[in-house]
């Protein structure tokens, strides 16, 4: 399978970033999941999250 | 009245476990406004706008702080919230079970679980870019729930994702099925060989409980985003997704559900869906029926008949139209019941809906019978409801809608934003019917059905002392399978005296032909081919 169906034949292995509900029912459906406890970086200040972004690559 | 405000630094908690407290608490007695938020400065708008804080707070307040802020008749009161809030939260600390993975990053994320393939962003929109790109970096699949993403993004996203052959669902895609598994807001529905590809999310819940219901099930189901299939985007997801669906040996049958596309983007479809054998059934609401069906594929004009027809085919069975479940002389004895309760003055339909789709829907059905109705999101502009807070005629409301949700939870996590409107609809001398949707499934709220039932058996000991009684009328999209159980959900609403019709179509003609006091019935025709 090419395109966006090669995920159709794997098993999902999931990341949640956000809502925690979500993660909970990864959770209630046996999925392998990982959770982000996600908090805006630098305390939200998009000017200071930019000059981080570029710092990293 | 005491105003409290406490700012608290480096605690942080999304957006929906905050405000489905903020509700919560909001509801208790003696309380007049509570609300727990992140300092965003959207939210700090709103807490300043409801009195909450003040200018001088906005100041110390950034978004790494939670910030509560109450306003009740005393002091004892605002210690009760208080205690309220810090159960809850403390609450959701503890429920945290061992072996969980819990990180701070994407980063850490792909770390702690090698072979990641999949995620769900629901973070706000203004940050989610960056954890797509991430993901896709990490060829990482994604369902982008978030909103608030602008359209250039969203192509930019899709271009990058498609190029490395991910799904980029979204952005503000509600719902998916991939691999039998129920991402975001989905029903438990059994696997099978119906693929779907929608830009509809709770028409893709709909779609996906009746082709249960009907005993076929789903191969795959991708959500695309609502704006995926404008001419900007040029349904880059939509066709990715149908591609991937004439590749894949378990799907049978192809299923589009969406509003109308734009005309280039409607030509892209056709062309796709052209390249295959596979039956293709396509639910355009509000689309040209004749236009579809010359292209040899189905068509259908409600959610219900395209998860029946569907359905059929599999079974390899000739396609065919539900009206009403049930026969002909049982509804219309149903019927009448409910007009005799009616005065003559009683003479509005109003509909409260969690799921846009379904509130589009449900224009779509009333127009052939009611004529023109009233929204937040009409049919036509002229019929654009002008103050949102009163309802005029037949009025339509998906208050899922941004002007509802902004700073509150959505309708299908919390009732309350549709409980506190049904009083006020339910208080009107010309309501005639209230039809609602109950979504029920991963997501959604854990007993819609109860928190409905409990408000509308309140209004109606109300009324029946006024001498007067409403016809309430509801759908459940849900399956058995859900958590909250669709028979349970079905027998709490009935026991409140609620119609509760077999689809979200049904349930928008039960109402609609209740409203007009039965004058269309002897013109339906009970089976379409």
């Amino acid at each position: 399978m090419t395109g966006v169906g090669s995920i159709f034949n794997e098993n999902l292995k999931v990341i949640n970033i956000g809502i925690e509900s979500f993660f909970d029912s990864m959770k209630d459906q046996s999925i392998p999941v990982v959770h982000v406890e996600w908090k805006p970086p630098a305390g939200g200040n998009e000017k200071l999250m930019d000059i981080l972004e570029k710092l990293k690559k | 009245m005491i105003r409290k405000t406490i700012i608290k630094e480096n605690a942080y908690f999304d957006s929906v476990t905050l405000m489905l407290i903020s509700s919560r608490v909001t509801g208790m007695s003696g309380v007049q406004n509570a609300a727990v938020m992140m300092g965003t400065d959207q939210n700090k708008e709103l807490m300043l706008d409801s009195g909450l804080i003040t200018e001088e707070d906005i100041q110390k307040i950034t978004p790494n702080h939670m910030v509560i802020g109450i306003l009740a008749d005393n002091e004892h009161t605002v210690e009760e919230v208080l205690q309220g809030i810090n159960d809850e939260l403390t609450k959701k600390n503890t429920l945290k079970s061992d072996g969980e993975k819990r990180v701070k990053t994407q980063e850490e994320a792909v770390k702690a679980q090698p072979g990641s393939n999949f995620t769900i962003i629901s973070i706000p929109g203004r940050f989610a870019k960056r954890e797509v790109l991430k993901a896709i970096e990490n060829n990482i699949h994604v369902l982008l729930f978030s909103d608030n993403v602008s359209i250039e993004d969203e192509i930019e996203l899709k271009e990058k994702a498609l190029e490395k052959g991910l799904l980029m669902m979204g952005p503000d895609c509600g719902t998916a099925i991939i691999n039998g598994v129920s991402l975001g807001f989905a029903n438990v529905v059994r696997q099978g060989s119906i693929g779907i590809v929608a830009a509809a999310g709770t028409g893709l819940q709909e779609v996906s409980t009746i082709i249960d219901r009907r005993g076929e099930g789903v191969s795959q189901a991708i959500g695309t985003g609502g704006r995926d299939i404008k001419e900007a985007v040029g349904g880059k997801m939509m066709l990715a997704g149908i591609e991937a669906l004439k590749e894949d040996a378990n799907t049978k049958v192809i299923l589009i559900v969406s509003k109308p596309a734009a005309p280039g983007v409607t030509e892209k479809i056709y062309e796709s869906l052209k390249g295959t054998a596979k039956p293709k059934v396509m639910c355009i609401l509000g689309g040209e029926a004749q236009q579809i069906k010359a292209k040899g594929f189905y068509f259908t004009e409600t959610l219900e008949d395209a998860g029946t027809v569907a359905a059929l085919l599999v079974k390899g069975k000739e396609p065919m139209m539900t009206y009403f479940s049930e026969t002909k002389e049982a509804i219309s004895s149903l019927i009448h019941k409910e007009i005799a309760k009616l005065k003559p003055e009683q003479k509005c339909l109003r509909g409260l809906y969690g799921g846009g789709t379904l509130t589009y829907e449900t224009l779509l059905i009333i127009r052939d019978i009611l004529g023109d109705a009233y929204s937040n999101t009409p049919l036509k502009k002229e019929l654009l409801l002008p103050d949102i807070k009163h309802s005029l005629g037949h009025t339509i409301l998906d208050m899922g809608d941004d002007y509802f949700t902004n700073g509150r939870p959505h309708p299908m996590i919390d009732t309350r934003l549709r409980t506190e409107r049904i009083k006020e609809e339910a208080s009107k001398s010309e309501t005639a019917v209230i039809l609602l949707d109950c979504v029920i499934g991963y997501g959604a709220h854990e007993d819609p059905a109860a928190s409905l039932a409990k408000t509308i058996n309140e209004v109606k000991e109300k009324n029946s002392k006024e001498g007067r009684q409403i016809v309430f009328v509801a759908s459940i999209c849900g399956t058995e399978k859900d958590p909250q159980i669709r028979s349970e959900q079905e027998r709490k609403l009935r026991e409140a005296g609620v119609i509760v019709m077999d689809s979200n179509a049904q349930a928008a003609r039960m109402a609609a032909i209740i409203t007009e006091r039965g004058k269309s019935l002897d013109e339906l025709s009970w089976e379409v081919n």
